[in-house]
């Protein structure tokens, strides 16, 4: 058996266990900090492990190594370092500097490879829920603070009932396939005609419980209030990686197994596509916290990625990754924004703080200003490259519904996004915010150049993202 | 690069990017603020001068007799999937890429004083908007093209909402919202046409037929966008809140730039792609814009906002342009970019005239001022010069687009020109009444007994534009001559396609 397939994740299992070891055994006051660096290093050992490893399938057809896992797996792993980077000064601020905090995004980080490895549901559900535990973990990882508590718990609450859904429906589905395998569940409907209704019922559950990772309208109740109790770099954090291995996980499941039975779970996708698009555009516009409103924004983002899979083709699955791409950049960008909206020590979050921040900070307001007009699809920006594929995709399979919806709630979005450019160019200054730290500066700087210069190379990363593709629509 | 170019080099691409380039060095000077703003208008008068002097090889190397693209370039973008970055110009763009950079620096000289706030950023922000109008009218590529055309939003909602007057919040987001409604709904449609030809280039999407059914999608897809643009009736409603919002610069920009985009989408895109949809759409347009003439015209009679009364006269402008492109004949057409040009250099300039007595009395009510000639000799005349240009009278540049306009919309109906004509009429009666009540008259007012006549920056500011609006109307073969060979090749063109779907469907054209 070539276990090597796995490397990268064994690597990062044993630099989590080894950065915990550490974290025990170090001097208390230094050893976040080190940790942290630790847990960057063992990231980028990972992503170089990712990179030199060859395709193959192997572990008795629970766990595959393709070109579509590892564009995705890199992406995961940038955004989980960006996190780490994200927290190093937050944690400081809100005294939560415990080493566990950088083991835990590790552990989140090996949980989300799995998923994306998948082909067997046995591994699939084992990647989620080792990502899920931990991220409820982080999410409540203030302890001393109410929201953070609060947030935590609902999320663990509601994050339970979904992984009871995606069991349910993986029984159905092993029920009546008679395997875990996504080879054999895909042998055992390859005739839609003749493949059982439990096996639709199976699926419908199946794609409620990812649903509920991706944040897509119905299962999206969680989203804001998580979002704005959970510590800030949490947020970046969730906003971020999970999503899209949750997204990612959802593409492989729907389109390799059960790919057969595209006209059954279509509808299903264009519905959620549509009602996360227009909710997100809709429901942001009160937001006045904004970090409320950057769970309202993602809502709206996931609808966006999801045309891609309701196109069920290969355009769909590279506007899917390449939407995702831009979007991680973008959200982290922001969040490292976010956490730099700090006065006096502490730390603020309503949307008319960043009044006049034109002239208080204007390299924070012009990084602000460009993930803003990214995310509202305004070209030359990154955010406009990934709806350009995703509705190429729509527009090739003839989805007009979803294709306009999809325009046109993005104008109706572009309002609070330009709201927010609003309020920091054309109002009055508030108070300035404390400097910037180096690393969140770090990550801002990173995201907006990404941002503001993928138009000049895009070739590459559509190439890379096609390629991916291919490995589910020949 | 491609042996097609004229220059030896990358011209277009030059005139782009080079503003952008001015701006980064605009955004890097430090200083105390007064030396800072300082610099910045210098600098950025320096690199739009630069680039319009640069701008001026296309004037004097274009090719007349060729109805092709010149001084194409071409780079590998994303190859595999038919979209290249490519540049060039045909009769038809040409002059617009040459308006856009004349009219920046004169922009640029006209807001010298008048933006006292954050004057860098103004001028970035103002050099930016140059990179993508040039951008927009250069582009071969639709996707390049889309990028520009939508990258316009950026720097002029940052215009209108950081130097605006007191409404400018609500007149930036509507603007912003208004375009980008347009402009996503065009954006489906590229990727429609991209699918069926598997490119965006645009001679190559010039040269698809695509079926009559699409072709009515695609250009309704296309009138969204475009018709917000130009601006037509009944989706004009944001021009007037932004060109009263806007500073004068952005007003001028605004008028003799961005509205031209529309009516550009309109023949680079709809009716060369399309014709039958084209042919189809083609009353609905008429009446449109017969209503835009007459009803607009008639709002600006009853406007007391200087701004405002402009604002509704560019509106009827368009109109006529709009139905000399959809006459789809020679004069029709040929008319039209003419009015589009001299609309470009008259109503910036009566922007420009309402900017002037602004800066000094800081008031646009027409009722605030009166006896303006008795002070303003200078001012009065190059007031005159320019309401009678927007007027129409023969010898300036307005009359000749809109007597093209109105022959070719002859050889069509005899009612559309009829109605159209109506344009001119009542536009004498706005004009002539707002030229009344600002400059003649005796003076009532205490501070206008000591308003100063135009200074040597704002004779420096409109001598090109006087010019410009004598030149063309006294000798307009200077311009047409550019674009005589495109347009008739465009129209040649749409004739056989027509006839073509006519003999497909098996229907006798009469």
């Amino acid at each position: 058996m070539n276990w090597q397939l796995a490397l990268p994740e064994i690597f990062l299992s044993c630099s989590a266990m080894a950065i915990l070891m550490y974290g025990v055994f170090a001097r208390p006051e230094r050893s976040f900090v080190m940790s942290s660096m630790l847990a960057v290093g063992a990231l980028l050992l990972t992503a170089m492990l990712v990179l030199s490893g060859t395709p193959g399938a192997g572990y008795n057809g629970l766990f595959t190594v393709d070109a579509y896992s590892h564009f995705a797996k890199l992406l995961i792993l940038v955004a989980v370092g960006l996190g780490v980077v994200m927290s190093l000064d937050y944690a400081e601020h809100a005294n939560m500097q415990r080493f566990e905090f950088p083991v835990l995004m590790l552990l989140a980080a090996v949980g989300m490879m799995l998923m994306v490895s998948a082909t067997s549901l046995m591994t699939l559900y084992l990647g989620l829920e080792l990502m899920s535990l931990s991220i409820y973990v982080l999410a409540a990882f203030a302890r001393d603070e109410r929201r953070s508590a609060e947030a935590g718990l609902k999320y663990f609450v509601l994050g339970a009932l979904a992984s009871g859904l995606l069991l349910y429906g993986v029984s159905l589905v092993y029920g009546f396939s008679g395997s875990m395998s996504f080879a054999e569940i895909g042998r055992a409907m390859a005739d839609p005609k003749t493949a059982s209704p439990g096996l639709t019922v199976g699926i419908v559950f199946i794609v409620a419980g990812l649903s509920f990772k991706v944040s897509a309208v119905p299962f999206h109740m969680w989203t804001p209030d998580v979002y704005e109790g959970a510590p800030t770099p949490v947020t970046a954090f969730m906003g971020t990686a999970p999503k899209v291995a949750a997204i990612v996980l959802l593409v492989r499941l729907l389109s390799d197994p059960f790919g057969a039975l595209l006209g059954q779970w279509q509808q299903l996708i264009v519905l959620v596509s549509l009602a996360s698009m227009i909710l997100g555009a809709l429901a942001a516009i009160g937001q006045r916290n904004i970090k409320r409103l950057m769970a309202y924004s993602s809502i709206g983002h996931m609808g966006y990625a999801l045309i891609g899979l309701a196109a069920g083709t290969g355009a769909g699955v590279r506007g899917v990754l390449i939407y995702m791409l831009t979007y991680v950049f973008m959200n982290a960008g922001t969040f490292a924004c976010i956490i730099a909206m700090r006065r006096q020590g502490r730390n603020v979050e309503g949307v008319s703080d960043l009044s006049g921040l034109g002239r208080t900070d204007p390299a924070m307001a012009l990084a602000i200003a460009i993930f803003m007009f990214s995310m509202a699809g305004i070209p030359p920006f990154s955010g406009f490259w990934g709806k350009y594929f995703i509705f190429t995709a729509a527009v090739q399979q003839g989805m007009w519904l979803l294709a306009v919806v999809g325009v046109l709630s993005s104008v109706i979005g572009a309002f609070y996004y330009i709201r927010i450019i609003k309020v920091m160019y054309f109002d009055e200054p508030a108070p300035a915010f404390d400097p910037r730290p180096a690393s969140l500066s770090f990550v801002v700087g990173a995201s907006g150049l990404f941002t503001t210069f993928f138009f000049l190379f895009p070739a590459p990363v559509v190439a890379a993202a096609e390629a991916a593709a291919k490995v589910l629509f020949r | 690069m491609n042996a097609l170019n004229a220059a030896g080099f990358p011209l277009l691409s030059l005139l782009t990017f080079l503003p952008l380039v001015g701006g980064a060095v605009i955004m890097m000077i430090r200083g105390p603020e007064a030396a800072v703003a300082s610099n910045a208008r210098w600098a950025a008068l320096w690199t739009s001068l630069i680039v319009f002097a640069l701008s001026l090889v296309l004037w004097f190397k274009f090719d007349t007799s060729s109805a092709g693209f010149q001084f194409v370039e071409e780079a590998a973008w994303l190859p595999q999937w038919g979209i290249t970055y490519k540049m060039g110009v045909d009769g038809i763009s040409v002059l617009f890429v040459l308006l856009a950079t004349a009219l920046v620096p004169i922009c640029i000289l006209a807001s010298w004083d008048s933006i006292e706030t954050r004057v860098r950023e103004f001028m970035f922000a103002f050099l930016v908007l140059e990179t993508m109008m040039v951008g927009m009218f250069a582009a071969l590529d639709f996707v390049v093209f889309y990028m520009f055309f939508e990258g316009v939003l950026i720097p002029m909602y940052l215009l209108i909402g950081v130097w605006g007057g007191p409404r400018r919040v609500y007149a930036a987001i509507k603007f912003f919202l208004y375009t980008l409604a347009g402009s996503v709904l065009m954006l489906l449609a590229l990727l429609a046409m991209w699918y069926a030809a598997g490119s965006t280039d645009i001679p190559t999407l010039m040269a698809t037929q695509f079926k009559p059914a699409v072709q009515t999608w695609l250009f309704l897809a296309f009138f969204a966008s475009f018709a917000v643009k130009v601006p037509m009736w009944p989706v004009h409603t944001w021009l007037p809140d932004a060109h009263v919002e806007a500073p004068t610069a952005g007003s001028v920009i605004l008028a003799g730039v961005l509205l031209k985009m529309g009516a550009y989408g309109f023949l680079r895109f709809s009716v060369p792609m399309l014709p039958d949809a084209t042919a189809y759409f083609a009353p609905m347009i008429f009446a449109l814009s017969v209503v835009a003439v007459i009803y607009t015209s008639l709002v600006a009679l009853a406007q007391t906002d200087m701004k405002k009364l402009i604002a509704y006269s560019s509106v009827a402008h368009m109109g006529v342009v709009t139905i000399g492109i959809f006459t789809v004949n020679e004069q029709g057409i040929s008319g039209a970019l003419f009015q589009m040009l001299s609309h470009g250099v008259v109503s910036g300039a009566l922007f420009l005239c309402v900017g002037v007595v602004y800066d000094r009395i800081h008031s646009r009510e027409i009722a605030r001022y009166g006896g303006l000639a008795d002070r303003m000799p200078k001012y009065a005349l190059a007031f005159m010069l320019f309401s009678m240009a927007s007027v129409g009278l023969p010898g300036t540049a307005g009359f000749v687009g809109e007597f093209l306009v109105l022959v070719g919309a002859f050889k069509v109906n005899f009612w559309l020109a009829a109605l159209g004509s109506m344009g001119m009429i009542l536009g004498a009666a706005y004009m002539l009444y707002l030229y009344r009540r600002v400059i003649f008259g005796s003076i009532t007012r205490d501070d206008l007994k000591s308003i100063m006549d135009l200074s040597p920056r704002e004779i420096a500011v409109f001598a090109p534009l006087v010019v410009l609006t004598l030149w063309m109307g006294i000798y307009p073969s200077s311009f047409t001559v550019f674009w005589d060979a495109s347009v008739h090749a465009m129209v040649e063109k749409h004739i056989a396609a027509l006839a073509s779907t006519s003999k497909l469907a098996g229907v006798i054209v009469p």
